[in-house]
């Protein structure tokens, strides 16, 4: 099983469908006995901010994010993996990621959605820009060191 | 001629998305095409005022700024990420 396993990423403006997408990777594969999903959603800021303009660079975010799956199904022996990421503006309470891991067995479920969401973060190129509430311009969002080092952890 | 996109506020400071350039054959790395540019103009100056944050990708990998730049179809230049 171990690397096998095919990720399916996608890239797309439009909202994903969580439970579709569960379904995907365990109907019809009594060998999974675990699935963990991760959704990332755009959060409010106290009611300040309208929305997130998410910016991507087209080709190389649906590498990226390829060649960290790919070494996520090395890593960990999984029956499925998927990473959705959307682009474009979003609202507050929307969704902007999801990653689903399958495998048999908790823990390699469980590591291998952590692991692709600390590599998202901080390889993938996306960019946000936050739309305030009160029609100002709003700034770039920060990238965080916490996310680099969130990141590195995975390295041994 | 070498492609160069920009993305976020490197491609708003430097005030397009892309663009083809002749870049001279001295300009060996990253770092020295991230110096070079800034030779021309205010909005490249701005966008590049601290080059060691600019994160570049060669042909859509990620490189570091000693990375030879010879032969590079596309060279992209953005902030750091803040995806997810």
């Amino acid at each position: 099983m171990r690397g096998n396993t095919v990720p399916v990423v996608r890239l797309q403006a439009e909202d994903f469908d969580l439970a579709a997408e569960v379904d995907r990777l365990t109907t019809g594969n009594p060998d999974v006995g675990a699935v963990v999903t991760f959704s990332g959603l755009c959060r409010g800021e106290a009611g300040s901010l309208s929305a997130l303009e998410l910016e991507h660079y087209p080709g190389m975010a649906e590498a990226e994010i390829m060649r960290i799956a790919e070494e996520a199904v090395v890593r960990w022996p999984l029956t499925g993996l998927t990473a959705i990421h959307r682009y474009g503006k979003i609202s507050p309470g929307e969704n902007i990621v999801l990653v689903v891991a399958a495998s048999s067995h908790r823990q390699a479920a469980f590591e291998a959605a952590s692991f692709l969401m600390d590599y998202l973060k901080s390889r993938a190129p996306f960019w946000k820009k936050e739309h305030r509430a009160d029609g100002s311009e709003g700034d770039w969002v920060e990238a965080k060191d916490a996310d680099d080092e969130a990141a590195a952890r995975w390295k041994s | 001629m070498t492609k160069l996109v920009y993305f976020a506020w490197v491609r708003e400071r430097i005030g397009k998305q892309d663009e083809e350039l002749e870049v001279p054959a001295t300009v060996a790395t990253v770092a020295d095409l991230l110096v070079w540019l800034k030779s021309l103009g205010e909005g490249y100056q701005s966008a590049l005022r601290h080059p060691e944050v600019i994160r570049v990708a060669i042909n859509h990998e990620h490189v570091d700024h000693s990375t030879r730049i010879a032969g590079a179809g596309e060279i992209a230049l953005f902030p750091p990420m803040t995806g997810g």
